[in-house]
C-alpha cells in the first residue's frame, strides 16, 4: 500500500493497465458489487467523503478536476483546498442553492469491487430519499461529526437503515482532523452510539474514525491514528458480505414477469430469481395456484444453463402444462411462500397528500399489482426518538405501522427474510403517483386462520322465523333534515305491522360503539363502516335495521350496499335543502359551526354527496315526518 | 456454495428486468437506437431479455441525416440480425429548411433530435421509450431516475418524477404522458466497453482507430466524412490516424488521434486517458448545466 497517494489512487492494478490490458480486464470483470448508501447532513461531510472516494479511485478526469479547481476558487467552502463537495453536486437549481434535493447514484470501482454509492441528503425529505437509497442498499455507511457526536439525526439515520433491513452498519466517525486525532473522544462516540444501536435492535456494527477531508482511514490506515486498529473504509467495502451472496442459501422465490410464447413449441416463465437456486429437475410450486411441476430447462441466449442462482435475470421451462402468468411466484416445491390478503405492515408516506384510511390504492409487490386499502395507524413512529405516537393518518415522511388488506390473496414473505416479497408501493389511483412504500411483517391469518363459522341456524331460518325479509333502510341526509325523526315514524309504523325492527341512530352509536371516532374524513369512513357490519350482522339475525347517520360520501353507502344481499339495502334520501335544516337548526349545530366552534361540519366546511339513485326519496318541505314515513312504508310493502 | 455474481452480471440481469417489466406493463413500447455504443449494448440486452422471442418492440431512430456513414451501414444491420422492425424518423421541417451543424448551431440539436424525438414518438404514438442514459455520463443525470416521467408535452420535470425503491418500478400514466426508461443507468463507461468486449457485440468501426481524413475546427479535430463538409479555401483534409469515444452527428464529434485497433486497447487508452467522455461532443459545453436545461425541454 505504500505506492498509494491521493493522485495516483488505491489501484494496485493501475500499472496493469499499462502493462498488461488483458490481465486487469480479467480482473475487473471479475468484481463483485456493492452498494451502499452515505447517510448524513451537509455539515457531516458527506459529500467531501463521496468526491474523496471518486477522486481516490481515479473516477474524477482531469477536465472535471479543472473544473473542480475552479468551481473550489468560486464557490468552495475549503478556501484554496480543493471542495470534494462540488463533485457531488448535481442539479442546477441545487448547486445555486447550495444543497442538495434528491437521491443521486455515484461509481466508482477499487481492484475487488465495483461500488453503487446512494447518496441521500438531508433536509425535510430526507425520510423519503434515504428509504428510496437504502433500498437497494447491502450497507449504509452513517456519519458523524467527530465534533458533534451523536445527534438527532444520527439516530434517524440509523433508524431508518435498520428498517430497511441493511445489515452491514458502518459507523464513521468523521473529521478526526478537527478534534486532533483524540482517541477518547472517538471512544465516547461510539460508546454512546453503542447503546443507542442496541436500543433499536442493531446488534452489529463497525466503527472507525475518519477524515474524508484529509483522507485518514480512507483508502489506507491513517498514520495520525495508531491507536485505531480496524480496517479503513474502503478495505471494509471491499471485503463485506454480500446480500446477494446470502440469498441464495434461501428457497427458490421468483416472481414471473413475462410469459416468453414465441410459438406453439415454446412456453417459458421470465423472471427475475429473488432467493435461491434452480437447476433442471428441480421441483416446483406455481403461487398462489399451487399447482407443481419440474424445472426441464433454463433457457438464455447464451445457451441453456446448469444452474441459476439468486439475482439472475432467466427464463425457465416446466414438465407440465400448468397455469401460470405474470404475478405468480415460482418457488421451491417442499418450502412455498405465503398467500394472504391481511397483513401487519410499517409504512413510509411519500406523497404531499395524507393516506386516507380506507381508501383503495394500487399496491405493487414484485410482479403483482392488487387494490390495497390501509386501515388508521396503530401508531407512527417519530424517527427522532423512536417514541410510537398516535395517529389518524399518515402524512408526508412519516412512518406508521398499520394492517393493510388487499382485494385478492398475494404471494409475499416477511420483508425481514426476502426484500423482493416483502417490500411493495402504494400507488394512487387517480393520479398514479407512487405515494408510499412499504415493509410486510406478518400476515394476519385471519384470511386464512378466521373461517366463516357456520351455524345450523343460518339467516333464512332467523328471517322466517319472523316471518319477514330482512332488510337495511338506509337514511341518509343532511344534520337536521328530519332522519332520526321520520326514521322513528317508521319503526313506529313497522312495530304496528308485527315486523322485527331495530333503529341505529347516529348519536346514539356515536356515544357508544364508535365514541373514539371524530368527524375527520377517515373518521366518518370508519364511522360508516362499523355501522354497515353492525346492521348487517342484525340483518343476518333476520331484523329490519333501520340505520339514521348522514353518511355524507357515496362511496361509503355503496360500500354498504355491496355487503349485503341484493335489494336487501334500501337507500331513502331524506331531502332537505341546506337553507332549511339550517333555518330548523334543531340541536344548535348550524349556528355553533358558522361561528367556527364545530369543524369539519357537513354543509359548512365539509361536502354532503346527495345520493345519486336513492331507492326512495322523500322531500322534507312538502311532507311532514308522518307523511314521509307512510310513503316510506307504502314503497316498501310488501315486506315478506 | 455460492456463487457471487459479478458485477456485470448483476447489472445485466437488472437491465433485463427493467426490459420485461416495461413490456409487460407499457401499452406500446420502443427502444431508441442510436447506434452508437450505449445503443449496440442495449440492443444486445433487449435480446437477451425475450429469447427465444425476438425483442418485442420496435427499433427507433431519430436521425439528423448527419451522422457518420459507417452509423448508417450498421444501423440496418444490426436491426436484421436481431429480427426487429426499424424505425426511421427524421424531422420534416429540418428536412426542408436544411437545418445543418455548420449554419445553425444549435438549433441543429434542437430541431432534429429534441423536436424529431417528440414528433416520432407523437407520431408513432408510443408510451413507453428505452433509452440508453447512464448515471455516470454527466452530474445531472447521477439523480435521474430510471423510469423518467414526462408530461403530455413531452416536459421533464425534476420536481415531479416518482422514488424508486427496490427493484419496484410504477409505470402507470395517464392517457398522452409516457415514460423515458433507462435500463442502463448503472453502467459507466468502463463496464460498457468491457461488455461489448466479453460479449462480442458489434459496434461502429469508428470506436477503432484507422487513418481517416480530418480537418480542426476550434480545437475539435472533425472528420471529413462526406462531400457536404464545409472545407475553407485551400484546406485540405489531413489523414490522421483516430477513433471516436462517442458518436453523434460527425461534423459535431470530436475525434481523438489513437493507435488503438482492438477493444482491449481502446479500453486501455479509455482508461489512462484523462478527459471525460462527453468533452468530445460540442453539445455539452456551452454551461455547466446546458444537460440539465435540454431534458427538461425534451432532449434524451
Amino acid at each position: 500500500m505504500s505506492d498509494a497517494s491521493p493522485h495516483n489512487g488505491i489501484y494496485k492494478t493501475d500499472k496493469l493497465i499499462a502493462s498488461d490490458i488483458d490481465a486487469y480486464l480479467n480482473i475487473h470483470q471479475h468484481k463483485s458489487l456493492l452498494r451502499f448508501i452515505t447517510c448524513g447532513s451537509v455539515d457531516d461531510g458527506k459529500s467531501t467523503l463521496i468526491g474523496r472516494l471518486l477522486y481516490d479511485s481515479k473516477m474524477i478526469f482531469e477536465d472535471q478536476l479543472a473544473t473542480l479547481e475552479s468551481d473550489s476558487k468560486r464557490m468552495g467552502t475549503q478556501g484554496q483546498e480543493i471542495d470534494f463537495a462540488l463533485l457531488v453536486d448535481g442539479l442546477a437549481a441545487e448547486r445555486e442553492q447550495g444543497i442538495t434535493i434528491d437521491v443521486a447514484y455515484r461509481f466508482f470501482a477499487t481492484e475487488k469491487r465495483k461500488f453503487i454509492v446512494a447518496d441521500c441528503p438531508g433536509h425535510e425529505q430526507y425520510t423519503r430519499n434515504m428509504v428510496t437509497g437504502a433500498s437497494t442498499a447491502d450497507l449504509a455507511v452513517i456519519l458523524i461529526d467527530a465534533r458533534k457526536g451523536v445527534l438527532v439525526q444520527t439516530r434517524r439515520h440509523s433508524y431508518l437503515a435498520q428498517l430497511l433491513g441493511i445489515k452491514n452498519i458502518v459507523l464513521a466517525v468523521n473529521k478526526m482532523d478537527l478534534i486532533a486525532y483524540d482517541q477518547a473522544k472517538y471512544d465516547a462516540i461510539v460508546a454512546e452510539y453503542t447503546a443507542f444501536a442496541n436500543s433499536i435492535g442493531i446488534s452489529d456494527f463497525t466503527a472507525m474514525p475518519i477524515s474524508g477531508f484529509k483522507g485518514d482511514n480512507i483508502t489506507e490506515r491513517s498514520v495520525h491514528m495508531p491507536w485505531y486498529s480496524g480496517p479503513s473504509l474502503i478495505a471494509h467495502l471491499e471485503t463485506v458480505a454480500l446480500d446477494n451472496d446470502a440469498d441464495q442459501a434461501k428457497p427458490l422465490r421468483m416472481p414471473v414477469q413475462w410469459v416468453n410464447r414465441p410459438n406453439l413449441d415454446f412456453r417459458g416463465f421470465s423472471g427475475q430469481i429473488a432467493t435461491g437456486i434452480v437447476r433442471p429437475g428441480d421441483a416446483i410450486r406455481v403461487l398462489p395456484s399451487g399447482k407443481t411441476s419440474t424445472i426441464t430447462k433454463i433457457v438464455t441466449l447464451d445457451g441453456e444453463l446448469s444452474e441459476a442462482v439468486a439475482g439472475q435475470s432467466v427464463t425457465l421451462c416446466f414438465a407440465d402444462e400448468i397455469d401460470c402468468s405474470r404475478g405468480d411466484v415460482i418457488a421451491a416445491a417442499d418450502s412455498p411462500p405465503e398467500v394472504s390478503d391481511q397483513f401487519e405492515s410499517t409504512i413510509v408516506w411519500m406523497a404531499d397528500e395524507a393516506l386516507v384510511p380506507g381508501r383503495a390504492y394500487w399496491l405493487k409487490l414484485g410482479t403483482q399489482t392488487v387494490s390495497a386499502t390501509v386501515q388508521s395507524p396503530k401508531y407512527t413512529i417519530n424517527v427522532n426518538n423512536m417514541e410510537h405516537m398516535a395517529a389518524k393518518t399518515l402524512e408526508l415522511n412519516a412512518i406508521g405501522v398499520a394492517e393493510i388488506l388487499t382485494d385478492k390473496a398475494i404471494v409475499f414473505e416477511p420483508y425481514a427474510n426476502n426484500h423482493v416479497l416483502g417490500g411493495y408501493i402504494l400507488i394512487d389511483k387517480i393520479t398514479n403517483a407512487t405515494v408510499a412504500a412499504g415493509m410486510l411483517h406478518f400476515s394476519l391469518r385471519r384470511a386464512q386462520n378466521v373461517h366463516w363459522q357456520a351455524t345450523d341456524v343460518g339467516r333464512e331460518a332467523h328471517a322466517a322465523l319472523k316471518n319477514q325479509k330482512p332488510k337495511i333502510l338506509w337514511f341518509t341526509g343532511l344534520s337536521g333534515s328530519g332522519k332520526s325523526t321520520i326514521a322513528n315514524e317508521v319503526e313506529k309504523t313497522l312495530n304496528l305491522l308485527n315486523r322485527h325492527t331495530f333503529l341505529l341512530d347516529g348519536d346514539n352509536i356515536r356515544h357508544g360503539l364508535n365514541k373514539d371516532l371524530g368527524f375527520t374524513e377517515t373518521d366518518r369512513i370508519e364511522n360508516i363502516r362499523r355501522v354497515g357490519e353492525v346492521a348487517k350482522l342484525m340483518a343476518d339475525a333476520g331484523l329490519i335495521v333501520l340505520t339514521a347517520f348522514i353518511s355524507p360520501f357515496r362511496a361509503e353507502r355503496d360500500m354498504v350496499r355491496a355487503m349485503m344481499p341484493e335489494g336487501e339495502f334500501v337507500e331513502i334520501f331524506v331531502d332537505t335543502p341546506i337553507e332549511i335544516a339550517e333555518a330548523r337548526d334543531v340541536k344548535g349545530l348550524y349556528k355553533k359551526a358558522r361561528a367556527g366552534q364545530l369543524k369539519n361540519f357537513t354543509g359548512i366546511d365539509s361536502p354532503y354527496e346527495p345520493p345519486e339513485n336513492p331507492d326512495i326519496r322523500v322531500n322534507t318541505v312538502e311532507m311532514s315526518p308522518v307523511e314521509a314515513a307512510e310513503h316510506i312504508v307504502r314503497q316498501l310493502m310488501p315486506l315478506k | 456454495m455460492t456463487k457471487t455474481l459479478t458485477h456485470l452480471a448483476r447489472l445485466e440481469a437488472e437491465a433485463i428486468h427493467i426490459m420485461r417489466e416495461v413490456v409487460a406493463e407499457a401499452d406500446k413500447p420502443v427502444m431508441l437506437y442510436s447506434v452508437g455504443k450505449d445503443s449496440a449494448v442495449m440492443l444486445h440486452l433487449a435480446r437477451k431479455a425475450f429469447y427465444p422471442s425476438p425483442p418485442p418492440f420496435p427499433l427507433l431512430h431519430v436521425d439528423t441525416t448527419w451522422k457518420f456513414q459507417a452509423m448508417y451501414a450498421l444501423r440496418e444491420k444490426a436491426a436484421r440480425d436481431a429480427g426487429m422492425e426499424l424505425l426511421v424518423h427524421q424531422n420534416p421541417e429540418a428536412l426542408a429548411r436544411g437545418i445543418n451543424p455548420f449554419d445553425h448551431g444549435s438549433l441543429h440539436t434542437d430541431m432534429w433530435k429534441t423536436e424529431g424525438l417528440k414528433q416520432a414518438l407523437d407520431e408513432y404514438g408510443f408510451d413507453v421509450a428505452f433509452g440508453g442514459a447512464r448515471r455516470d455520463e454527466e452530474k445531472s443525470r447521477a439523480k435521474e431516475r430510471i423510469f423518467s416521467f414526462r408530461t403530455a408535452t413531452h416536459i421533464w420535470d425534476p420536481k415531479n418524477q416518482r422514488p424508486e425503491l427496490w427493484s419496484l418500478y410504477n409505470a402507470r400514466k395517464a392517457k398522452a404522458e409516457s415514460i423515458r426508461v433507462f435500463p442502463i443507468s448503472n453502467w459507466t463507461e468502463l463496464d460498457i466497453w468491457q461488455y461489448i468486449h466479453l460479449e462480442n457485440i458489434e459496434i461502429v468501426p469508428l470506436y477503432f482507430s484507422a487513418p481517416r481524413p480530418t480537418v480542426t475546427r476550434d480545437g475539435m479535430l472533425l472528420m471529413v466524412d462526406d462531400e457536404r463538409f464545409p472545407l475553407k479555401d485551400g484546406e485540405v483534409p489531413v489523414e490522421r490516424s483516430i477513433r471516436f469515444r462517442t458518436l453523434g452527428c460527425y461534423p459535431l464529434t470530436g475525434a481523438v488521434e489513437s493507435m488503438a485497433s482492438t477493444l482491449p486497447e481502446v479500453i486501455q487508452e479509455m482508461l489512462l486517458t484523462t478527459t471525460s467522455e462527453r468533452q468530445g461532443r460540442a453539445i455539452d459545453h456551452d454551461q455547466a448545466a446546458s444537460m440539465e436545461k435540454k431534458k427538461q425541454e425534451g432532449y434524451f
